[in-house]
């Protein structure tokens, strides 16, 4: 295949793989803030306690991460079906995408929101504050940078799903190298696919950890310094008393 | 201002039962600064909890300006909407401070006015005035990373004085703070106590944040309170663990040849020179084991430990004499033969 051949199905496939990923991860930020927010609130001790809707949730996140994404593709053909008409093509595959997405992420947020200092969380409801309160004031913004390295995590997860998505019809870059690269031996177009995968998770990676550590370098911490960070300071000071010395 | 009553306490945990509070009863009087001390584990943290009903208690009432707060029952553990109101008008200060990283320090102080529904304008008006008043109005686009826990603790006033309070509950307020920190944030204290007219609740373990701030205190122990009172009433009392810890002294107790004698002056007594008419009077020699003076409360106030040649009973004159000088006196070593009566005065 000459450049002039692959060149439009490259960028038709990036499109589409775009597409496919930021919809989804859309839909798996909407969906899975809040579910991951209550699994932490009806946990034992939590505020909105209660045993059986933390089993029930718990549980109903675990079935949809236990199942091969494959597999909760053509589980869901039937929602799929009844959400977008059709079990074809981009739209369909945002369907299982996201729903494959949401308890990924749920989870991710629930290890967020639980490293929240519950004494934040009491001085907020000392002032008056009620649990909806304490959600918006202080546990999605403390755990917010967890949450941005957490949203990055998912959304390099769900461009690995979406090369799966090739099998209904969805495109991708993904299916480019599956169909082309693989079955009819175009290697040269098979490893350009990767190299555009390895460059968009990069930047996706970068642009994560940037949000993420400007919001914590902007914020730092009130209760103890990490160890880390603590060296980190300690370094220069060290080196000019030995300097003084 | 703040009374509890029957206040009890029960944790359960996997079948098993640990009591925190066992029938708590405290007086707080209105503007007064008022100390609860005692060792971890003692059942404070749980009490002053108890106050603002942050934990709820398993039975007992809590009356908070007249208010009272365990009849404002929420569903659950879920705090009513009356409960929320009360809370906003019950300051409270923590021991790690508890402010918001992610916020600045002016938008921390905002945080409470925040949920009482004020004006974008109204709230920093009012949290640049705090700011102000408790000396940080330079530091209100800062974030509490950039701070020393001082200064975080100055905040965390700032922010518990937000919603006009009456009361302030202090939750072991300068445990994480050095001892010169902990000094300026006790006078910044006592300050708003004065002019604010605001009454405070305090837990702590130090000892000389009794001594240095507090009108009143009482003393837990394994979620009883053991003595309360005001400082002078503690001192006042024979045996008082809490008057003995505040001033402690050292010294061997009384053997069969020296009588030891725990002197503890107060009020007008405090300026008289009684060791030396005691001396001169009744002609014996009387050395001085122990002693500590210092100032509670704006009072003049000590506890002296001397030792007098001869057993109790050559020693009753004297002691008498003591005695009637307006002084309190524990013989040290006999007290402890009548620790049940010694208790049920303190109390």
């Amino acid at each position: 295949m000459t450049w002039p051949e692959m060149q439009p199905l490259l960028s038709q496939a990036s499109w589409d793989t775009l597409y496919m990923v930021g919809w989804s991860t859309v839909i798996a930020v909407v969906g899975g803030l809040p579910l991951g927010v209550l699994l932490v609130l009806t946990d034992r001790g939590g505020l909105l306690q209660s045993v059986v809707a933390n089993k029930v949730l718990g549980q109903i996140v675990n079935i949809a991460r236990s199942m091969p994404f494959i597999i909760l593709m053509v589980a869901l053909m039937g929602f799929t079906r009844w959400v977008t008409g059709t079990t074809i093509g981009r739209e369909a595959a945002i369907v299982p995408l996201a729903i494959g997405a949401i308890p990924f992420f749920a989870r991710l947020v629930e290890t967020a929101v639980r490293e929240v200092d519950g004494g934040l969380v009491e001085a907020v409801q000392a002032m008056g504050g009620n649990t909806w309160t304490v959600v918006r004031k202080v546990l999605v913004p403390e755990a917010l940078p967890s949450l941005i390295s957490s949203a990055t995590t998912t959304v390099v997860a769900l461009i690995g799903y979406s090369a799966m998505a090739g099998t209904v019809g969805a495109g991708g870059l993904g299916d480019i190298a599956i169909r082309y690269g693989y079955q009819r031996f175009e290697t040269q177009l098979m490893w350009i696919t990767v190299a555009i995968l390895a460059v968009v998770i990069s930047l996706i990676q970068f642009a994560g950890d940037y949000a993420a550590r400007s919001l914590h370098r902007r914020g730092g911490h009130s209760g103890p310094v990490p160890k880390l960070r603590l060296l980190k300071a300690e370094e220069p000071a060290a080196a000019g008393a030995g300097k003084a010395a | 201002m703040i009374t509890t009553s029957g206040l009890t306490k029960v944790y359960r945990s996997r079948g098993r039962e640990v009591t925190a509070l066992d029938g708590v009863d405290l007086h707080v009087r209105e503007g007064e600064v008022y100390g609860v001390i005692g060792r971890s584990g003692a059942g404070k943290s749980s009490l002053i909890r108890c106050v603002n009903l942050l934990e709820r208690p398993t039975s007992g009432t809590v009356t908070v300006a007249g208010q009272e707060l365990t009849a404002l029952a929420g569903r659950g553990p879920r705090a009513g909407k009356e409960l929320r109101q009360a809370r906003s008008r019950i300051g409270m200060v923590f021991q790690h401070f508890n402010l918001l990283s992610t916020r600045t320090v002016q938008d921390n102080v905002e945080l409470p006015l925040e949920i009482l529904g004020l004006s974008g304008k109204e709230r920093s008006r009012k949290a640049l005035g705090l700011l102000d008043l408790v000396g940080l109005a330079d530091k209100a686009k800062a974030y509490p990373a950039q701070l020393s826990g001082g200064q975080k603790q100055r905040v965390g006033i700032a922010r518990a004085l937000a919603g006009d309070p009456k009361v302030l509950l202090s939750d072991e307020a300068t445990s994480a703070l050095d001892p010169e920190t902990t000094r300026s944030i006790l006078q910044l204290l006592r300050d708003l106590n004065r002019q604010l007219g605001l009454t405070v609740l305090l837990i702590t373990h130090e000892m000389d944040v009794v001594k240095s701030i507090c009108d009143s205190a009482a003393l837990m122990e394994r979620g009883r309170i053991v003595e309360s009172g005001t400082v002078s009433e503690l001192l006042a009392t024979p045996g008082s663990e809490l008057a003995a810890a505040l001033f402690p002294l050292s010294g061997a107790a009384a053997g069969d040849d020296r009588t030891v004698v725990d002197v503890t002056f107060h009020g007008d007594a405090a300026t008289q020179p009684v060791i030396s008419q005691l001396s001169r009077t009744y002609n014996i020699d009387i050395s001085i084991l122990g002693a500590a003076m210092d100032t509670v409360g704006g009072k003049q106030v000590g506890r002296m430990r001397i030792e007098l040649p001869g057993r109790y009973e050559e020693n009753v004159v004297p002691v008498g004499f003591l005695r009637e000088q307006g002084l309190q006196i524990d013989v040290v070593g006999r007290a402890a033969e009548e620790p049940a009566l010694v208790k049920d005065g303190a109390k």
